[in-house]
């Protein structure tokens, strides 16, 4: 093990997967100079200027020309920039990338990972933090993934660049910066796979992505009261796992899902259903949501912070899913 | 020999378009029998016809190799016939059975070869301009010699990604011929009056690539034409853009009764008919009228017994509609 942070770990995975198999690419703007981020850094020195490709702010372009390369033989990785800015792209992804296999009868896949950097922070205002993850679930034919450690960030950008569907990579933007421990040799984390990101007995916390982090914050909150929260990362959220998150409800009869994006036809939805449908009798409590109100993100803090699910909010509903309302 | 008179005696290579004439007779007989397949209520999604263009499918497909890609649209028939796809899989498609060239999960607008070099009709007016600027970057990338050539209608030169497609093509350098079908219609409305400029080519040349026209229904030109941009394409000199000017005879789809437009011009353009217009030249060039009777004849014979094959072909199995979905997760989560 060494440390990394979560952006270098997905350089490395990139780095990586370009060496081990010379049909990956990648393509977006400002990659030649490390990317917006910096998560390309170097890599255009390594592999050249065509295989690390500076393209225009053609949204569409990139991931429709991501499709077509896909076609051809060669394994894209887009850079979308922003998460907010691939919805220039949206046609190109869920008409082309996500149909194209299915509606020409299985001739051809589309190998392509789509990387969307995702979430809030610091003012950055509507445009530039969202959380769109639920559009992309929605879609058949995507897989959709959302990294929250660096560990994870490498293994399972390998693991999407492997794949032979099309995928919706979301990194977190307030993540970049934040280390953890990262395996030294070969580390390919299985798509669909949860992670248990901490046991607890008396309530399952379902998140993913810069929710992980606050989650586990308001489990450690709690268990000075004697309560354990067991916090379950879905990693990927399609095809999420449904065996990991119904165990862990099935042991603590409580299940509370805490997303960054906002709650109304949130992801969180999809998962709250399925519990409540397959495990209604084992629950000792209604299944709970947390996401963000439906509103635009702010710039100004005080009211940027309206729109942000904190470890506080995380801590208020846990206990409201521990001790919730008698029925007047 | 016997070659009658006529300006092209010279170079007219009959038995080429004798070849280009059948091929033309192809695809006008598929359009009549999936439209009739339609009347009769088989043919059940929509159909976009393409008569009076054929000869911009043949005249640019014909030069093109099996191992080149092709891009097509939602009205895509004539250019997947002319690239080489099985018509009878092909009308399987349209009639939703087994052995379709999609399995019957895409239809008219959806149909792609990927053994022949079709890499999809779009039912998104457009979309294929990105992809197949895409599959001309990864040829590039992986130093092959085959090119791809992209056909769009002129209402696609209005959409965002026709601009980026091009400008993409021409920064990169890519073997990629773009073809706008100039039918003159963007749906039901004239293109003329939703376009600012001069149009297409004048589009093209902004971007620094070099464009061309062409009468699109007479086979000949559109022959020569493409034939010029796909040798300079192949030869690694970047993008070309090549306008074909043409007429759709039909609505926008095969219920489209196109009222909007007046019935002398239909008339006009009925006098222009691409096949008409080469066996008029190749009449000239001594075939007989006897011939080219029976090669229409043969040809729209044989489509009648594709039709029919196609009609009594089994549905496919419901089950299929779980396949080819993804490999990851499953499809059949949440079922009924």
């Amino acid at each position: 093990m060494a440390k990394s942070t979560y952006l270098e770990a997905g350089r490395r995975a990139v780095m990586e997967e370009m060496q081990r198999d010379d049909a990956v690419w990648a393509l977006g703007e400002d990659l030649g100079r490390g990317g917006v981020f910096g998560q390309y850094k170097g890599l255009q020195e390594m592999f050249g200027a065509g295989r690390i490709a500076d393209t225009p702010i053609s949204e569409a372009c990139i991931m429709g020309a991501a499709v077509g390369a896909a076609m051809t033989g060669t394994r894209p990785i887009v850079e979308m920039r922003f998460s907010d800015f691939a919805l220039c792209a949206v046609d190109e992804l869920v008409n082309q990338a996500a149909k194209a296999r299915f509606m020409f009868g299985g001739q051809m896949r589309v190998p392509l990972v789509v990387r969307e950097p995702v979430g809030m922070w610091r003012s950055s205002a509507a445009q530039h933090s969202q959380s769109l993850e639920s559009w992309y679930t929605h879609i058949p034919g995507l897989v959709v993934v959302a990294p929250a450690t660096a560990a994870d960030n490498l293994g399972l950008l390998k693991a999407s660049i492997r794949c032979d569907d099309p995928v919706v990579y979301m990194e977190h933007k307030n993540l970049w910066s934040m280390e953890g421990e990262v395996p030294e040799g070969e580390h390919v984390v299985p798509l669909g796979k949860a992670a248990i990101a901490r046991e607890g007995r008396d309530v399952t916390i379902v998140t993913w992505s810069g929710m992980r982090h606050g989650c586990i914050t308001a489990a450690e909150t709690l268990e000075g009261e004697g309560i354990e929260a067991e916090v379950i990362d879905l990693r990927t959220l399609w095809p999420w796992d449904r065996e990991t998150v119904f165990a862990s409800v099935e042991k603590t009869g409580r299940l509370l899902v805490v997303h960054e994006a906002v709650a109304v036809s949130g992801f969180g939805a999809e998962i709250a259903a399925s519990v409540a449908e397959a495990l209604h009798f084992r629950l000792k409590a209604p299944v709970a949501r947390l996401g963000a109100p439906r509103i635009p993100i702010a710039y100004a803090p005080t009211m940027e912070d309206e729109a942000r699910v904190t470890p506080d909010k995380i801590v208020a509903a846990l206990r409201r899913t521990m001790q919730p309302e008698p029925v007047s | 020999m016997t070659e009658g008179p006529g300006p092209r005696r010279d170079n007219f290579d009959r038995e080429r378009f004798l070849d280009l004439l059948a091929l033309m007779h192809r695809i006008r007989a598929f359009e009549e029998e999936a439209i009739s397949g339609q009347k009769e209520g088989l043919v059940l999604g929509a159909i976009h016809p393409s008569i009076g263009q054929e000869a911009v499918a043949a005249g640019v497909c014909g030069n093109l190799e099996t191992a080149d890609l092709m891009l097509s649209t939602h009205r895509g028939h004539g250019h997947t016939l002319a690239k080489g796809a099985d018509p009878l899989a092909m009308m399987r498609e349209l009639y939703g059975r087994q052995g379709g060239t999609c399995g019957g999960k895409g239809g008219s607008m959806h149909i792609a070869d990927f053994g022949v070099g079709m890499l999809g009709a779009n039912g998104v007016v457009g979309a294929n301009i990105p992809i197949a600027t895409g599959a001309a970057h990864a040829l590039k990338l992986q130093g092959s010699r085959q090119i791809v050539t992209c056909i769009f209608g002129d209402g696609a030169v209005n959409r965002g990604p026709f601009m980026e497609g091009l400008n993409w093509a021409r920064v990169f350098d890519l073997p990629v011929l773009f073809v706008c079908e100039d039918n003159n219609f963007s749906a039901t409305t004239r293109t003329r009056d939703m376009t600012g400029g001069a149009g297409a080519g004048a589009r093209a040349e902004s971007l620094g690539i070099e464009a061309t026209e062409v009468d699109g229904n007479d086979l000949v030109a559109v022959d020569a034409a493409a034939r010029a941009a796909i040798d300079a394409v192949r030869a690694g000199k970047g993008p070309r853009f090549l306008t074909c000017h043409t007429y759709r005879m039909t609505g926008h789809t095969s219920v489209d009764p196109a009222a909007y437009r007046p019935a002398t011009e239909v008339e006009e353009w009925r006098g222009n008919d691409p096949i008409a217009r080469i066996e008029v030249a190749l009449r000239m060039a001594g075939v007989e009228d006897a011939q080219l009777a029976s090669l229409h004849r043969d040809e729209a014979d044989a489509m009648a017994q594709i039709a029919r094959s196609a009609r009594e072909t089994d549905w496919p199995e419901a089950a299929g509609a779980f396949t080819d979905v993804q490999d990851m997760g499953d499809p059949r989560e949440r079922a009924f």
